[in-house]
């Protein structure tokens, strides 16, 4: 069964606050798998961390 | 006095020991009132913390006061006060409606994204690039006051889940639901305020 893009958006979020469960983990990688748009938004994910990292450890 | 209609109700009870506990009432209600700014929470915390002092009599031991005892209930209770402001301040505003519906205005009805998320390309030169600087602290002062708080306890001061939801007395779920939320919040306020610009 495939997720939606909300749903993923969802794991992708929480895989930052938490440890996924396997289930979680490859449902998510499948998804990416065939999304384009999760797959950029994961990337941007990972830029909104680091940039506030960058802020807070700047300032 | 409110603590009369407990204890009538309660006839049985009305024993020396009753008294006494209503006696700690006034004293207990002012406590109540420092915590809680709310008056009828604290009449409430109050109200509550005798119905158990009276019917769990038997546990006082005797070793401490029966003030100090009385007062042991009644931060338990000023805790759960709390906790219900806080549960009843996460679901019940129009805030949280809003919000959802912005979140869900993201997705079209099947679920997926509504437009495509651009590429924002190396991560480096983007933390590099003043422009995005700027648009990022912009767009923090814009989330939502409440995604705010939760966001920067997780990112700011690296917090985790749990100690948010101890912190906050909100769930983990409401806890992920806040992150989730603020994150999609960013990622679209940079669409529209750092890349679309960026490719004027």
């Amino acid at each position: 069964m495939m997720s939606t893009c909300k749903h993923a958006s969802e794991l992708m979020s929480q895989g930052q606050d938490r440890t996924l469960g396997p289930v979680e983990r490859l449902q998510l990688r499948l998804h990416l798998l065939i999304c384009k748009r999760c797959r950029r938004v994961e990337q941007q994910f990972g830029l909104l961390r680091a940039a506030i990292r960058r802020c807070r450890d700047d300032s | 006095m409110f603590f009369n209609i407990i204890l009538h109700n309660i006839p049985s009870k009305a024993s020396p020991q009753a008294q006494a506990i209503e006696a700690e009432g006034a004293y207990l209600l002012r406590y109540a009132q420092l915590q809680l700014r709310n008056p009828a929470q604290a009449e409430d915390a109050v109200q509550e913390t005798l119905l158990a002092a009276i019917e769990g009599i038997a546990r006082f031991s005797g070793k401490s006061s029966l003030r100090t005892w009385l007062t042991g209930i009644l931060k338990h209770k000023i805790i759960d006060q709390l906790r219900r402001s806080a549960r009843e301040q996460a679901f019940d505003v129009d805030d949280d409606r809003a919000e959802a519906e912005a979140i869900d205005a993201l997705f079209a009805g099947d679920g997926h994204w509504r437009g495509m998320p651009s590429d924002w390309g190396n991560p480096d030169a983007a933390l590099e690039n003043s422009r995005f600087r700027a648009a990022f602290e912009l767009c923090l002062q814009r989330l939502p006051e409440r995604s705010a708080r939760v966001f920067t306890m997780r990112e700011v001061m690296d917090m985790s889940t749990g100690e948010i939801c101890q912190e906050l007395q909100i769930t983990p779920t409401n806890c992920w639901v806040m992150l989730h939320r603020a994150r999609l919040t960013l990622r679209e306020c940079l669409e529209l305020n750092w890349f679309d610009g960026s490719r004027r």
